[in-house]
């Protein structure tokens, strides 16, 4: 069965899940049981993923990971014939098998659209929250000649082509002129010589006749609804839906041995941050809360946001810390960098060891110094993956605002960024710089550097990197994915609190007074200190913070403010080292301040004197 | 538990070696199976459909873009040279006729009368694919391409700049500790392969480049030298495509590290042998390693003896293997295998992790993540 489809269950039959998420470099397996009454996830594994030379064939990584967590979990998973075996009879077998997939570079495309601002924006976004990583945007207004883009569309070899343009009944010379700028340029798929380059349209329904006499036989179009119909609203379900149904068709049908996994699975597979995006979705919907995630790869990090109900996602394609990670110090500099790393380092050596790491990706730190460094440019790939997906994630642009007497003094305008760091409510972060950080109080410590949230702001991790797995499974089996992420998949490292506005040397930014069942402190947070309080997992506090004129915990400059934090296992952090976040310029101050924000979030605790 | 270790790079005296040559489009194969080839013979060529110039007549001529179809001089298909009179408007009563002449020649591919648009398709471009190493025809890929197989000394590298490039290998160090300096190259390099031993220098590379030798293989390299060669900071290593005047490779990594022993005394076995090197590296999924592939000739065949090693043996981590020590604190350090202990230590980092124990070649044993070896296969 070629599954573009999720099967029928009968949900409360399910006992047993099993899924997987092929990677570029590792396919991870997760088994999900049901445990009294509750779906938990129970054991995990993982082996190379296999779509090279010599196996070629994706099939045989699922089932070496699949092989280790039924070892582990005494229960026979794969049959004789290296199948999955389901459905669960005794010990033996499963009841849902699903998959997610990045294996291969995972779905690269390119978009175009009349306006960068406008259409080309609304393409890239549909790209975008399908999964997709987005090569480049084609469009009328990029500043290059018409050759030029040709010429670009000839090189780059994307899994697929998303074309869109012009509102329904707008223009219509300019979308045509797009499609003859891609059909001449003959794009060649990045896998086999032999199949369709994919190519969807979806912009101003009028001129779908043109657009279908522009294209010849050598691509395959797909026409879905416009994604901007009108100025004033997006429309990006039917392009991604297309997007996800031609990654499986074609893309995936063209890579080792996908056929053959895409039979076995129980639901169509998803690109991982697609499924990423959807667990996000699911939560914040669930919750009524503002949340972003990331997950930092070897190659990539993905940030994930959903504010007020709009999800928006972005892939910063060469943020990354292994294979990328001599992009993260080309583009942040390294002094940047240094202004995290508190031990004293020779720059020219560290230079070096980032080409080194670039080139040998699956090093693990093994000294203290080398950890730090990893931490310290871990923080500025999410600090610059975060600036792009604020950049990105805007309100419509090109929208006319009406706008009444009320609104004279204000500044708003079109396309501003939704993403405001005084709203968010969650931040989760994943992938192994964070995951995998050998104490939780430094995972906390690097998404609070990167992101400075605002106000109160949760922040936990994704334990083992569930959530593609979970993202997947909420299609299928929405409730078990909800328990499974709330009990095993988060791990709440506790809460930060910290104002808006500018460090000012020497001077008071707040008081706070925290009264919870084990704690009751109050005190006075002087510019640039930070101090971290224990509370434990479950347990809620009560926090009044009272500013100073010039900062602002979302109630105003200087107005008092009463949050309810919760536990976890690093606790309270209270930060009052300003936002936007500043260290000191001068060496000597900045070492010192950076010493005492180490020591007192008990960063590195065997090494503090270093 | 899955393998942690990376798969070494291969250093064989003597393997049955075979490289795939495929064209990017379907094309013509141009060899049969059975057929002898030298690394630069034309084995399969095609041709890419030719660069394209849009030219918007309609505004040109000042017509409406429905117009534009009944002004053509030309039809689809049809050819122009430069300086043809491509279109002319009807004018006003037949006089006020604008027109326009092309400044390119080629083939008018399309003319659409929703965007006044002319697409004129210039003459296709050849691809020529060679045969990169010397060896018989194994197999023929119908309009694709082909597999070439011979016995060759082979030796991938770390990082490559550059891609393919041939020529005699040549030796520029006396020792695989000594830095490859711009006092080591002379005029004699001309198109040869020049091997270092450590570090080869930023000045020794322009010096490279400017006798024109082929490629330069050594042991390292310093990041702001590599920099300052290519002009820009390398952000991912995804390379093959630079044009810097000459292929580079290292072996082992950057920084003042020396060429592995191994390999360097296998080049030195085959001075003044013809090699063909590709610096294409693509640390990604799939990855590729810069190779130097050096034929056997009949009478080296003779001379050596077979390496039996069989595939199934490769990439096994057991004790008593040579491996590498690919990260800081012991970066570039050889030794053998000593221990293998199952169950996670902590590291100095905190961080939890498989280890193993190697014994350098001083003679001193270390404890390191197996994440951090890579054998030394070959």
């Amino acid at each position: 069965m070629n599954s573009t489809t999720a099967k029928q269950f009968d949900l409360d039959q399910i006992n047993v899940i099993l899924a997987t998420d092929c990677g570029s470099t590792t396919t991870k397996a997760i088994l999900i049981e049901k445990i009294n009454g509750e779906y938990r996830q129970t054991y995990r594994g993982e082996a190379p993923t296999t779509v090279e030379e010599p196996a070629a064939d994706v099939t045989v990584g699922v089932v070496n990971a699949v092989t280790e967590v039924g070892e582990l979990a005494g229960r026979k998973l794969i049959d004789e014939n290296g199948e999955i075996i389901r459905p669960v009879e005794g010990d033996t077998g499963c009841d849902i098998y699903i998959s997610t997939s990045s294996a291969g570079g995972g779905l690269q495309m390119m978009v175009a659209g009349v306006v960068r601002e406008m259409s080309a924006a609304s393409a890239k976004r549909a790209a975008l929250g399908a999964g997709a990583i987005v090569m480049d945007t084609i469009c009328s207004n990029d500043k290059r000649l018409p050759h030029e883009q040709i010429q670009r569309i000839r090189e780059l070899r994307p899994d697929m082509i998303l074309l869109a343009g012009g509102t329904d009944g707008g223009t219509q010379k300019h979308v045509v002129q797009l499609a003859e700028l891609i059909a001449p340029a003959k794009p060649q798929p990045r896998f086999g010589g032999t199949y369709k380059m994919p190519i969807i349209y979806a912009g101003n329904q009028e001129v779908i006749s043109f657009v279908e006499e522009t294209f010849d036989e050598d691509v395959k179009l797909t026409t879905v609804a416009n994604v901007r119909p009108i100025l004033e609203q997006e429309n990006l379900a039917p392009a991604r839906d297309a997007i996800h149904d031609l990654f499986l068709e074609h893309v995936m049908a063209h890579a080792p041995g996908y056929n053959k996994l895409i039979s076995w699975a129980d639901a169509p597979i998803m690109p991982t941050p697609g499924a990423v995006g959807n667990i996000l979705q699911t939560i914040a919907e669930q919750e009524g809360i503002n949340a972003l995630g990331v997950d930092i790869g070897g190659a990539t990090t993905d940030v994930f946001s959903v504010f007020d109900g709009t999800f928006n996602r972005t892939v910063s394609a060469n943020l990354g810390m292994s294979y990328s990670v001599s992009n993260v110090c080309a583009s942040a500099t390294l002094p940047m960098i240094l202004r995290w790393v508190h031990l004293d380092m020779n720059p020219r050596e560290l230079q070096n060891h980032i080409k080194n790491k670039m080139i040998r990706p699956t090093t693990i730190p093994q000294t203290r110094e080398a950890l730090v460094f990893e931490q310290a440019v871990a923080r500025e790939a999410l600090r610059l993956a975060y600036i792009q997906h604020k950049e990105f994630a805007t309100t419509l642009k090109g929208v006319q605002q009406q706008r009444t007497v009320g609104d004279t003094f204000s500044q708003n305008t079109s396309g501003q960024s939704i993403v405001d760091n005084m709203k968010l409510d969650l931040l989760v972060g994943s992938g192994g710089v964070l995951s995998h950080a050998p104490n939780m109080n430094q995972t906390a410590a690097m998404m609070v550097d990167a992101f400075e949230p605002e106000g109160m702001t949760i922040l936990a991790k994704d334990s083992i990197f569930m959530m593609p797995h979970l993202g997947v499974l909420a299609q299928v089996h929405p409730k078990a994915a909800l328990q499974v992420f709330e009990r095993d998949c988060l791990i709440y490292l506790g809460t930060c609190i910290a104002p808006r506005g500018f460090y000012r040397t020497g001077k008071t930014c707040f008081k706070y007074q925290i009264t919870g069942n084990t704690i009751n402190q109050s005190g006075e947070m002087m510019c640039g200190e930070m101090k971290l309080f224990p509370l434990a997992q479950d347990e809620r506090a009560t926090i009044t913070v009272e500013p100073k004129r010039g900062y602002d915990f979302g109630a105003g400059s200087g107005k008092r403010m009463e949050f309810e934090a919760r536990g976890g296992t690093v606790g309270l952090i209270l930060d009052a080292r300003g936002r936007p976040l500043m260290v000191p310029a001068e060496e000597k101050q900045h070492l010192a301040q950076l010493t005492s924000w180490v020591q007192e979030l008990q960063l590195y605790p065997d090494n503090h004197s270093k | 538990m899955a393998k942690a270790y990376s798969p070494g790079l291969q250093i064989r005296q003597r393997v049955l070696h075979s490289s795939r040559r495929i064209l990017p489009i379907p094309g013509d194969v141009l060899v049969k199976v059975g057929d002898q080839v030298s690394s630069q013979q034309i084995v399969a060529q095609t041709f890419m459909p030719g660069d394209v110039t849009p030219i918007n007549v309609a505004n040109q001529i000042s017509v409406a873009p429905s117009e534009v179809p009944n002004c053509m001089l030309f039809l689809e298909g049809d050819e122009v040279q430069e300086g043809d009179i491509l279109a002319r408007s009807k004018g006003i009563f037949g006089f006020f006729k604008a027109e326009m002449t092309t400044k390119t020649s080629g083939t008018i591919e399309s003319i659409s009368h929703v965007t006044g648009q002319v697409i004129l398709r210039g003459a296709p471009l050849p691809i020529q694919v060679r045969a990169y190493q010397a060896g018989t025809v194994k197999e023929v890929i119908p309009e694709q391409g082909v597999v070439i197989e011979s016995e060759v000394t082979f030796l991938q590298g770390i990082l490559g700049i550059g891609g393919e490039a041939y020529g005699l290998i040549k030796f520029a160090c006396q020792n695989k500790e000594q830095d490859l300096e711009a006092h080591l190259l002379d005029e004699s390099m001309q198109g040869k392969i020049v091997i270092g031993g450590a570090r080869m220098t930023g000045e020794a590379v322009k010096r490279g480049i400017e006798i024109g030798v082929a490629a330069i293989i050594s042991g390292g390299m310093d990041d702001e030298d590599l920099k300052e060669i290519l002009g820009y900071d390398l952000g991912v290593a995804v390379t093959g495509s630079e044009n810097i005047g000459t292929t580079l490779i290292i072996t082992e990594g950057f920084g003042d590290i020396a060429m592995a022993e191994r390999t360097f005394s296998l080049f030195k076995e085959r001075e003044g042998a013809e090699a063909a090197v590709n610096g294409t590296t693509q640390i990604r999924a799939g990855v590729l390693r810069p190779e130097i592939v050096i034929p056997l000739s009949e009478h080296t065949k003779s001379d050596t003896t077979s390496e039996t090693k069989s595939e199934t043996e490769m990439g096994i981590l057991e004790i008593g293997v040579p491996v590498r020590i690919i990260r800081d604190p012991y970066f570039g350090l050889l030794g053998s295998v000593s221990q293998l202990p199952t169950e996670l230590q902590t590291l100095e980092s905190g961080s939890e992790s498989r280890v193993l124990e190697v014994i350098l070649e001083s003679g001193k044993t270390v404890v390191v993540p197996r994440a951090n070896v890579e054998l030394i296969e070959g």
